[in-house]
């Protein structure tokens, strides 16, 4: 495509050009109609003065006759710029007058329009049109007083060449306004193809360019660089996830191969092979709770759980998850308490939402032990806040270092010194998503000592 | 106990049917949800088993289709889609009960044999009773040899549900799933907690256990002299 063909399909290239035919028809209309009054005046002017001249003829020859009538043409035609006259005898024959007209004429009394030749011209061809008005006088003379077209003719050409020339500069300007408007449209929106054809080929760091200047192309580019940075985010979580599974799947995967292997291989009796085999269904239990985990974030993530919200009592759901880890805390001994303001209506996926708590306690139990001889306590709070439920664990342990907490949102996440416990390090990722989901937030706070986990969720609206 | 196991996956069915058979119930199989639906409108089946998506006609199709033709027949889901949504969709469609894959065989057949119970089953009674061990339903008491033994709602609840289900394999995820109403994966052994805890009240001092593990599958109230 040349670049004035994809100028002129430009949509700003076409209104414009709509625009321009419109308004140069309108344009055109009002100058016609100026023209066409005018005219009508200047004819209509020299109508009254061809009859003002008559009436001033007629009564000449009433005072006296033919000869006086003669004598007056004579000296009228005279001036310069003077009416047209001519005089004939009853036979037609020209008696005075400063014009040569075709025969005839003069047989229709009233008002016509004539061609005639100033009878000074010397140029014999030369004719001019006039407007002429014939009268019979007593005795078979007739007496013609007319003007000349000139007047009318020059206002026509006064007119018309600026409106032309008027016509014609709106048009030029209007495609010239046309083609510059379209060009910076298009200049902005190459800019923006260039941009999203590289994004396609691969490049996801690439933003459209925004002028700064707040306008509609600036909000497009900023809502589509929103857009490209969530896509950033995802890409970029989508390639930490399968590299992590390689890695967390792939290594108890290894190791599911190699028991058995070992199995087939050095086991000598039965009681071996059934301890073999059960330690291969324990792994893979293991690795699918890891793949469910997994795919619950991703879905979490990806909205399609949002069908799903209904109202919930978040209370009840602080309670029934802190009941079920309690005896879990207690083992470990530290003590649970559970605190919760009621009622506390809230809206989402019960379901999600108390997992995402279960695994936020379950977190607290295993790596909020605390330090010394204290005995430790999780606390786990939900209370209202405007517009939302807030749930709060709170731990008494080492706590997480600030420069990490953003880290441990990671899928796969688990800082060094807990990788040698059991989890899948999803846990808080999906309590994120589970966040993410619900329109609401996870933070880390530091609980001095200790943890403290905020996961806020949407309340009940009305 | 008579079973249909409607599942495309032949190499599936074949197991589950064999598996079952040492369990000690019979099953037969259908390959596409139009069979499925023809043997189970035909038979008469304790437990069906239901894949959800099957050729012809897909499993949530097949069993709203039973059940606008009143069969009550209870129903096991099974599905590659375990998430949250995808079990309320099921239990919507008219299925009784939801386990995604893969699944233990020793989960099925505890799901499986509760579900065969539930049509039989007296959940009326507002007494249970195993062995010395009696549980009211109305007043809240349980007690063991005539002895009251004071036990927690939620261990309470645990306990009705075990007792329900007496001489049945219960698994964790059943229990989580029926006394805290809980789908998803602890990831921890908590479950077991509560039982011992349980355990501990029920059984402690007396010399006969009732509430046994039953290993790799769950639990089992029974009274182990019968």
């Amino acid at each position: 495509m040349t670049a004035l063909g994809k100028l002129i399909r430009t949509t700003a290239f076409k209104i414009i050009a709509v625009y321009l035919i419109v308004f140069a028809v309108f344009s055109a209309g009002v100058i016609a109609y100026l023209a066409r009054h005018t005219q009508q005046l200047v004819v209509s002017q020299i109508t009254e003065t061809v009859d003002a001249e008559l009436r001033s003829l007629q009564e000449q020859f009433a005072i006296g006759g033919i000869n006086r009538l003669v004598d007056v043409v004579e000296a009228r035609a005279q001036q310069p710029g003077s009416n047209l006259y001519l005089v004939t005898s009853y036979a037609g024959v020209s008696i005075v007058g400063n014009v040569q007209v075709s025969t005839g004429i003069l047989d229709r009394p009233g008002w016509s329009e004539i061609s005639y030749r100033r009878a000074e011209d010397p140029d014999v061809t030369h004719e001019s049109r006039a407007l002429v008005r014939v009268s019979v006088l007593p005795g078979g003379f007739r007496l013609m007083v007319g003007r000349d077209f000139e007047e009318r003719d020059r206002l026509r050409q006064i007119l018309a060449a600026p409106a032309r020339w008027a016509l014609f500069v709106i048009v030029i300007m209007g495609i010239a306004g046309a083609l510059f408007i379209a060009r910076r449209v298009l200049k902005r929106i190459d800019a923006m193809t260039a941009t999203s054809d590289r994004i396609m080929a691969g490049d996801l760091t690439g933003r459209l360019p925004a002028a700064g200047t707040g306008d509609e192309f600036d909000r497009l580019a900023n809502s589509l660089n929103a857009m490209l940075e969530r896509i950033e985010g995802l890409m970029a979580g989508v390639k930490h996830v399968s590299d992590n599974i390689a890695h967390d799947l792939k290594t108890p995967l290894t190791r599911l191969r190699n028991h058995a292997e070992e199995a087939l291989r050095s086991a000598k009796g039965e009681a071996d092979y059934r301890a073999a085999l059960e330690g291969t269904i324990e792994e893979s239990d293991a690795l699918i709770r890891t793949f469910d985990a997994l795919l619950m974030i991703t879905r979490a993530e990806a909205g399609e759980v949002r069908t799903h919200m209904a109202d919930f009592d978040a209370a009840e759901i602080a309670e029934s998850v802190g009941d079920l880890y309690e005896p879990l805390a207690e083992e470990k001994g530290v003590k649970l308490v559970v605190e919760t303001e009621k009622p506390l209506p809230a809206h989402g996926n019960r379901e999600l939402v108390g997992q995402a708590l279960a695994n936020l306690i379950d977190n607290a139990i295993k790596h909020g032990e605390p330090a010394g001889d204290d005995p430790g306590e999780i606390r786990v709070t939900a209370r209202n806040a405007p517009g939302r439920v807030v749930f709060a664990v709170a731990d008494r342990g080492p706590g997480i270092p600030e420069a990490d907490r953003g880290r441990v949102l990671e899928r796969f996440v688990r800082l060094e010194e807990s990788r040698s416990r059991t989890g899948s390090g999803l846990g808080l990722s999906l309590a994120a998503a589970v966040a993410r989901l619900h329109g609401g937030e996870l933070k880390l706070e530091d609980n001095g000592p200790g943890l403290r986990v905020i996961l806020a969720i949407p309340a009940q609206s009305g | 106990m008579r079973l249909l196991i409607v599942e495309d996956d032949r190499e599936a069915a074949e197991y589950l049917k064999k598996a079952l058979r040492e369990a000690g119930h019979m099953a037969e199989l259908a390959k596409d949800g139009e069979e499925g639906l023809a043997l189970a409108l035909d038979g008469d089946f304790d437990v069906l088993v239901i894949d959800r998506m099957l050729p012809k006609r897909d499993g949530l199709s097949l069993i709203a289709e039973l059940r606008t033709r009143g069969r009550k027949t209870p129903v096991l889901i099974l599905s590659a889609l375990g998430q949250v949504d995808d079990r309320v969709t099921g239990l919507r469609a008219g299925g009784d009960d939801y386990l995604a894959k893969p699944y233990a065989f020793s989960e099925l057949l505890a799901r499986v044999e509760a579900l065969s119970r539930r049509t039989t089953s007296q959940s009326g009674d507002t007494l249970y009773r195993v062995g010395d061990l009696e549980l009211d339903r109305l007043s809240h008491r349980v007690s063991r040899g005539g002895k009251e033994i004071p036990l927690q709602p939620r261990e309470f609840r645990l306990l009705e549900y075990l007792m329900r289900h007496a001489g049945q394999v219960v698994t964790r995820t059943m229990l989580l799933e029926n006394v805290w109403d809980y789908h998803f994966d602890p990831q921890t052994n908590v479950i077991d907690v509560h039982v011992s805890r349980l355990r501990a009240k029920i059984d402690k001092g007396f010399d006969r256990a009732l509430l046994h593990t039953v290993r790799g599958a769950g639990y089992m109230v029974r009274d182990g002299a019968r």
